[in-house]
C-alpha cells in the first residue's frame, strides 16, 4: 500500500515496521511530529521527557536493557544532552539506538543553523541522512541494523525540508524482536577512568570497522552521467542536484559519516572537475580534500541557509557548467505579516503590562518570544532553553541592582531546564522577579504534554507538578499567582514584585487557548464588537497585537479608520477592551 | 503528463496546507508520483503561509525553482502579489477575491497594498478572478472557501472527476461531504 506521508511520519512509521520497542523525545521544531505519530503505535512504548537530556538517558537505558531504542530532538536538543550523546559512545549501543537530530538550516524556528554533522565525527556515530519520506522509513531499518552490529548510537540527521516535505512512501507490516534483557557488565557499562581507557580503544577499533563498512554500504549509491563533472551530495540537497542537471554523474551519500573514501577517490578519477553540494558547514568537503582528492564546493554554494533549486542551479552557473534556465522576476515588497499571539493569547496581557512597566525583559523559548516583537517589544535577550533565568541574575549581579529585571519563562521551558536556574537565583538571593508564564502546555510546537499539564503522551492522566508548589520547595518565599487578562492588577503585582529587593516569582494562571484544542471551547467567552458610534480612532488597541481587531471601513469625522473586531475569532478575553480610552469595545450580546 | 507544478498561497488559518494535502492525495490515487513541502513552525495564525505542491512522472525537489510554477492557487489577494515572481512567464494565477489586511497595516510605515489584483493583472497573462467568500456564502458555510478554490483549480489538472469526489469526500469532516463536494464542482464550473 502507499501513503503520502512527511518525512517526520515516515520516521514514525518505520519505527513501527521494523520493530522499534522505545521512543523517547522533548518536542522542538522541525522534530515534534516524530513522537506524536509514533504515540499512535501502541507497540511502541512513547514519552515525552522534560528535556532531551532526560530523554536520551531513557533510551540509554532501554538499549542497555537490550530494547530498540529512539530518541528524537531539534538540532539544538543535542546540546542539550551533550553530556550522555558524548559519553555512551564508550558503553555502546547494544539493544539499538537512532538519535533523530532534525536539523533547521534557514532558521525557520530556530536560534541558530548548527550543522550537527560534526556531532557525529565528534563521537564517532555513524551519520544516516535520508533525502525523501520513503528514505526516511527505509533507512530506519539500516540504522538500527547497524547500530545493533557495531554496537554503536547511530545520528539519524534530518532536515527541516526533509522532516515536513510529503512524499509518496510504500508501507509493510511491523517485524518483532524480543527485548534481549540487560548483560551485566561492569567494565562496559560503568565508565570509571579505569574502564573508559580500554573502552576509548574499542571504540577507536569500531570506528575502523565503521569504515570498512561504509565502503560497501547500498546507502551511498553512485549514479553515473555524463563525466565533465561528478556531484558528492546527500539529503535533500541530493534532489536538487537531480532537478537541475539530471545527466550529471552522482555520489549519493545515504551514510555520510565516516565516508567511503577508497570510492569517493575512485569516483573523482571518472569525472574532469568534481563538485560536492551540501548545505550549511563544508562538512564532507573538508574530509574529502583532507583525504588529498580535489573537489570544489563553498566556493560556489552558501555557508547560511537553506539551500533551494534555485541556490544550487547558481552555484553551477557560477563554476561555469550549465547556464542559468531560471527566468527571473521581480520581487514585490509587500506587507509583513509577523507571526503574533492568537486571539486569547495569555501572554498578550503579560507582555503588554511589562512593556508599560519599562522593565528589563530577560525572555526565553516559547510562543511568548513573540513578545519582543512590535507592538509588545517586550524581550531584551533570548538565547537558548531556559537561560531568561541565569541571565537575570548574572545581569543584577553586574548591575549591582536587580530592580526592574524581570525574567519571563514558559513552563514547558521552565521544567525543561529553568528550575536549576531558580534555584540557584535562591542560592545567589538574586533579588529579580521571575515570571512563569504557565499555559500548562509546550504551545509553540503545537501543544505536546509535559509533566505540568497532566497528560502522559500515551493518552493516560499522568501526575501534574504544581508550579507554586515546586518554587517553595526550591526556596522562594514571595509567590504571587496572577490573572493575565486582567491588566490593572497584573500591572500592580508586577509592578510591586519590580520594586522589591526580594527574589520573586510571578506565575500566570491563564491556559493555552489553542491547545489541546478541547481548551478551546473552555476560553471562549462572549465576543467583543467595537461601538462605532464610540470609537475615536485612536488605534490604542491595534497595541496589544490581536489577530482578531483589524482596521474598518468606517472613518471618524478627523478622517480615522476605525477598529473593528472578528467575533469568530475573538474570545472574549477583554484585554482590547481594558486599554479602549473611550469604553467603545463592548460585549456583544 | 509533463511535472505540474502548484504554489499555493495565503494567510495562517486559512487552509493552505488541507488544500495541498487533498491536491497531493489526488494525484497519488491517479498514479503519478508527488510531493509537497512546506514549513511548519512560527507561522501561527495570521502568518504567511506557502506549500508547493508538485506532481508528474518522477518528481525530486519538492520545492518548485523560482518562476516554474504552472499555476499559483492565492487564498488572498497581497498574497498572490507577493508570490508572482514565482510563475512561469506562461504560468497561471487562481485569485481568491479577498483582502485579509493585517494588524500592523495600522502601524506607522506599513500599508496593504492597492488593488493588488490589478498589480497582478498588469504582470501575468493569465489570471482568473473568484470571489469564493461570496459563494461560499451563498452556500451558507463560509468553510467552504477553501473546497470551491480547489475546484477551480482542477480544471487545469488531468485527474478524474470521480478522483476528486474520492478525495474530497474522505478529507473533509464528516456531515459535510456532499456540501463539499457541490461547492467543489461550483469551483470547477466557474469561467
Amino acid at each position: 500500500m502507499k501513503s503520502l506521508l512527511s518525512g517526520n511520519e515516515a520516521i514514525a512509521r518505520g519505527c513501527y515496521e521494523f520493530g522499534l520497542h522505545i521512543a523517547t523525545a522533548y518536542p522542538g521544531t522541525p522534530s515534534t511530529e516524530i513522537l506524536e505519530n509514533i504515540s499512535q503505535y501502541k507497540e511502541i512504548y512513547s514519552e515525552w521527557a522534560p528535556n532531551e537530556k532526560v530523554a536520551f538517558e531513557v533510551a540509554m537505558g532501554a538499549t542497555f536493557e537490550g530494547a530498540r531504542s529512539l530518541v528524537a530532538m531539534k538540532h539544538v536538543g543535542v546540546n542539550v544532552a551533550a553530556d550522555p550523546f558524548m559519553s555512551v559512545s564508550l558503553v555502546g549501543a547494544p539493544g539499538g539506538l537512532i538519535v533523530v537530530s532534525a536539523d533547521e538550516p534557514g532558521m525557520h524556528s530556530s536560534q541558530n543553523e548548527q550543522d550537527n554533522r560534526t556531532y557525529a565525527k565528534f563521537a564517532g556515530y555513524p551519520c544516516i541522512e535520508p533525502s525523501d519520506s520513503q528514505e526516511a522509513k527505509d533507512f530506519i531499518a539500516t540504522a538500527l541494523d547497524v547500530s545493533v552490529e557495531f554496537d554503536v548510537p547511530v545520528l539519524f540527521r534530518m532536515t527541516t525540508r526533509v522532516c515536513h516535505s510529503k512524499g509518496i512512501v510504500e508501507l509493510g507490516d511491523r517485524k518483532s524482536y524480543k527485548v534481549k534483557g540487560f548483560q551485566k557488565n561492569p567494565k562496559k557499562f560503568v565508565v570509571l577512568p579505569a574502564h573508559a581507557r580500554v573502552r576509548r580503544l574499542w571504540a577507536i577499533e569500531r570506528l575502523k570497522k565503521l569504515q570498512d563498512f561504509c565502503e560497501t554500504s547500498p546507502l551511498n549509491k553512485i549514479e553515473m552521467g555524463e563525466t565533465s563533472f561528478g556531484v558528492i551530495t546527500s539529503g535533500i540537497d541530493y534532489h536538487y542536484v537531480k532537478e537541475i542537471v539530471p545527466n550529471a554523474s552522482i555520489f549519493k551519500l545515504g551514510l555520510t559519516y565516516p565516508l567511503p573514501i577508497k570510492k569517493i577517490r575512485e569516483f573523482s578519477k571518472s569525472v574532469d572537475r568534481l563538485f560536492v553540494v551540501e548545505e550549511l558547514d563544508p562538512f564532507l568537503e573538508e574530509q574529502i580534500k583532507a583525504a588529498g582528492v580535489p573537489c570544489e564546493g563553498k566556493a560556489f554554494w552558501p555557508l547560511a541557509g537553506e539551500l533551494t533549486p534555485e541556490k544550487v542551479e547558481d552555484g553551477f552557473v557560477k563554476a561555469g557548467v550549465i547556464k542559468s534556465s531560471t527566468s527571473k522576476r521581480e520581487k514585490d515588497d509587500v506587507i509583513p505579516r509577523l507571526p503574533i499571539f492568537c486571539p486569547g493569547c495569555p501572554h498578550r496581557g503579560l507582555y503588554y503590562s511589562l512593556k508599560k512597566l519599562k522593565a528589563t525583559v530577560s525572555t526565553d523559548i516559547g510562543c511568548y518570544t513573540l513578545g519582543v516583537l512590535p507592538p509588545l517589544e517586550s524581550g531584551d535577550m533570548c538565547v537558548e532553553m531556559g537561560a531568561s533565568i541565569g541571565m537575570a541574575v548574572g545581569m543584577s549581579k553586574a548591575r549591582g541592582d536587580a530592580k526592574g529585571i524581570v525574567a519571563t519563562i514558559g513552563d514547558s521551558t521552565f521544567l525543561h531546564s529553568g528550575m536549576t536556574g531558580l534555584l540557584n537565583a535562591v542560592n545567589d538571593n538574586a533579588g529579580i522577579t521571575i515570571v512563569i508564564a504557565d499555559n500548562s502546555i509546550t504551545a509553540m510546537t503545537g501543544g505536546q504534554q509535559h509533566p505540568g499539564s497532566g497528560k502522559h503522551l500515551q493518552g493516560h492522566d499522568s501526575h501534574k507538578v504544581q508550579l507554586a508548589k515546586l518554587c517553595q520547595a526550591l526556596g522562594v518565599d514571595r509567590i504571587k499567582v496572577i490573572d493575565p487578562y486582567d491588566l490593572d492588577s497584573t500591572q500592580k503585582t508586577l509592578k510591586e514584585e519590580m520594586a522589591s529587593d526580594q527574589l520573586s516569582v510571578v506565575i500566570t494562571n491563564r491556559p493555552c487557548a489553542l491547545f489541546p484544542p478541547e481548551n478551546r471551547k473552555k476560553v471562549k467567552q462572549k465576543p467583543f464588537h467595537v461601538d462605532h458610534a464610540k470609537c475615536v480612532g485612536c488605534h490604542t488597541c491595534f497595541k496589544v497585537s490581536c489577530p482578531a481587531i483589524s482596521e474598518s471601513k468606517e472613518k471618524t469625522e478627523k478622517g480615522l479608520t476605525k477598529s473593528q473586531i472578528d467575533e469568530q475569532l475573538c474570545t472574549g478575553c477583554s484585554v482590547c477592551a481594558q486599554v479602549c480610552p473611550v469604553q467603545a469595545i463592548v460585549v456583544s450580546e | 503528463m509533463k511535472n505540474k507544478n502548484i504554489l499555493i498561497v495565503g494567510v495562517g488559518g486559512q487552509g493552505v496546507l488541507l488544500a495541498s494535502e487533498i491536491l497531493c492525495l489526488a494525484a497519488l490515487e491517479a498514479g503519478l508520483d508527488t510531493k509537497k513541502s512546506e514549513v511548519h513552525g512560527m507561522a501561527q495564525r495570521g502568518g504567511v503561509v506557502t506549500s508547493h505542491v508538485r506532481m508528474g512522472n518522477k518528481i525530486h525537489s519538492p520545492l518548485i525553482k523560482e518562476g516554474e510554477a504552472d499555476i499559483m492557487l492565492a487564498f488572498e489577494a497581497a498574497e498572490a502579489l507577493r508570490w508572482i515572481y514565482f510563475i512561469h512567464p506562461a504560468g497561471k494565477a487562481v485569485i481568491n477575491d479577498y483582502h485579509l489586511v493585517p494588524p500592523i497595516a495600522s502601524m506607522k510605515g506599513f500599508e496593504y497594498p492597492k488593488n493588488p489584483i490589478e498589480k497582478v493583472k498588469k504582470r501575468l497573462d493569465h489570471i482568473q478572478v473568484v470571489s469564493a467568500v461570496e459563494m461560499a456564502k451563498k452556500l451558507k458555510n463560509p468553510k467552504l472557501v477553501n473546497t470551491i478554490l480547489i475546484g477551480v483549480l482542477s480544471k487545469s489538472l488531468e485527474i478524474d472527476e470521480t478522483i476528486w469526489k474520492r478525495v474530497i469526500k474522505k478529507r473533509v469532516p464528516k456531515g459535510t461531504e456532499e456540501l463539499n463536494w457541490q461547492a467543489f464542482l461550483q469551483g470547477r464550473n466557474q469561467n
